[in-house]
């Protein structure tokens, strides 16, 4: 995996860009040994510290959850990403919304959403998040959790495996560095 | 078991409607007596209530059935009780002699709306805290009256009358293998 390499870890990472961060990954050791300091692009190491340890908000609403908890077990482990369920939305950086959101837990679902502090994601897993799938007809059920808080990820699936989930992990990690790098640019473009 | 059910209510003289292939029906006013006799009697002990539903028959009068499952543990046996009830008739709780009733009496009211006469704390249970309507009638519309979505402007979620973006979709399908060859036989014209 080469995670004592590069400082970013990234399965998909192209041999050239890993070869500049373990060249980066060098100096940096260096700079560190002879100056006691040491340089780093902001986004990159910004995102480096928002992808590592993303803690989530557990969320399980159905059977989802139940496949929210399969990733986090022992075969796809979810703590090889830093990630450790939280119980109180003050101290999560994720929220995943796993499973049926009924009417009646919607407002419960936007206040917690309210309480996480920033920066902050969502991913929606499965059908019912993702827009009520097999209940859209239902009297009960919201029609999607994209109506109450803002998603970043959606998962498809019903219920989603836990390959899923964490393959939609690594596209918010994604999305989080390339966030990042967009945000940096707007700076420098506006200052 | 159901004779020895039909002696003991006829020993007590709790009239009911009709006794047999384990359904016992008994009038309203009449239901308390009848499930305290055979939770009491030594020869029935029902002790056990299991379940409490209701069931709605929009062309019958009365249009309500509540029902009750009572379990013997002693003689393992079951029996179901039936109540027929008009809607504006409350039907007598039976909290005090079963304490779990309660719950499935408030998901009964929730669902049809019957009112449970003696209940303590007849609220909603399922439901949404201020749903309008009584989900499980036949005359209840599928998708409801309401749904909800936040509210970027107020800052809070709030209730919008149902408006659905996908429309109905009519099944075909009678009977899954005779869908299939509907569809098949459609794609192919």
């Amino acid at each position: 995996m080469g995670v004592g390499k590069s400082p970013v870890f990234d399965p998909q990472i192209d041999p050239v860009t890993r070869r500049r961060y373990e060249q980066g990954a060098r100096l940096l050791g260096k700079g560190v040994q002879d100056k006691g300091f040491l340089l780093a692009k902001r986004d990159e190491l910004f995102a480096w510290a928002r992808t590592g340890s993303m803690w989530p908000l557990t969320f399980g609403l159905a059977c989802c959850g139940i496949e929210m908890i399969h990733a986090y077990m022992s075969r796809y482990d979810l703590d090889r990403f830093g990630m450790m369920p939280r119980s109180s939305p003050r101290q999560a950086d994720v929220m995943i919304v796993a499973g049926t959101v009924t009417n009646k837990m919607a407002p419960a679902l936007r206040r917690l959403y309210d309480q996480m502090p920033e920066p902050r994601w969502v991913i929606s897993m499965g059908s019912c998040a993702n827009g009520g799938g097999y209940y859209y007809y239902s009297y009960s059920v919201l029609r999607g959790c994209d109506r109450v808080i803002p998603v970043d990820v959606y998962v498809p699936g019903c219920p989603p495996s836990a390959e899923a989930l964490v393959y939609g992990l690594l596209q918010l990690h994604r999305k989080i560095r390339a966030q990042e790098q967009s945000s940096w640019l707007d700076r420098q473009g506006a200052s | 078991m159901m004779d020895v059910v039909r002696t003991v209510l006829q020993e007590a003289n709790i009239k009911y409607l009709s006794c047999g292939a384990g359904v016992l029906h008994v009038d309203g006013a009449a239901l308390f007596e009848a499930l305290q006799l055979l939770r009491d009697h030594p020869q029935t002990d029902f002790t056990q209530m299991m379940d409490l539903c209701g069931v709605d028959y929009p062309s019958r009068r009365p249009r309500f059935d509540v029902v009750y499952q009572l379990l013997s543990l002693r003689f393992n046996t079951r029996l179901t009780v039936v109540v027929s009830v008009e809607e504006e008739i409350a039907v007598p709780s039976i909290t005090k002699l079963y304490p779990c009733a309660a719950w499935f009496e408030r998901e009964c009211y929730d669902m049809f709306g019957l009112v449970f006469e003696g209940h303590e704390d007849l609220r909603r249970i399922l439901t949404d805290y201020d749903f309008e309507g009584f989900p499980l009638r036949r005359d209840f519309p599928l998708s409801g009256f309401t749904q909800v979505r936040y509210d970027d402007l107020t800052r809070q979620v709030i209730k919008e009358p149902v408006s659905l973006d996908q429309d109905y979709r009519a099944f075909e399908a009678q009977s899954p293998w005779r869908g299939v060859a509907a569809v098949q036989k459609r794609g192919a014209s």
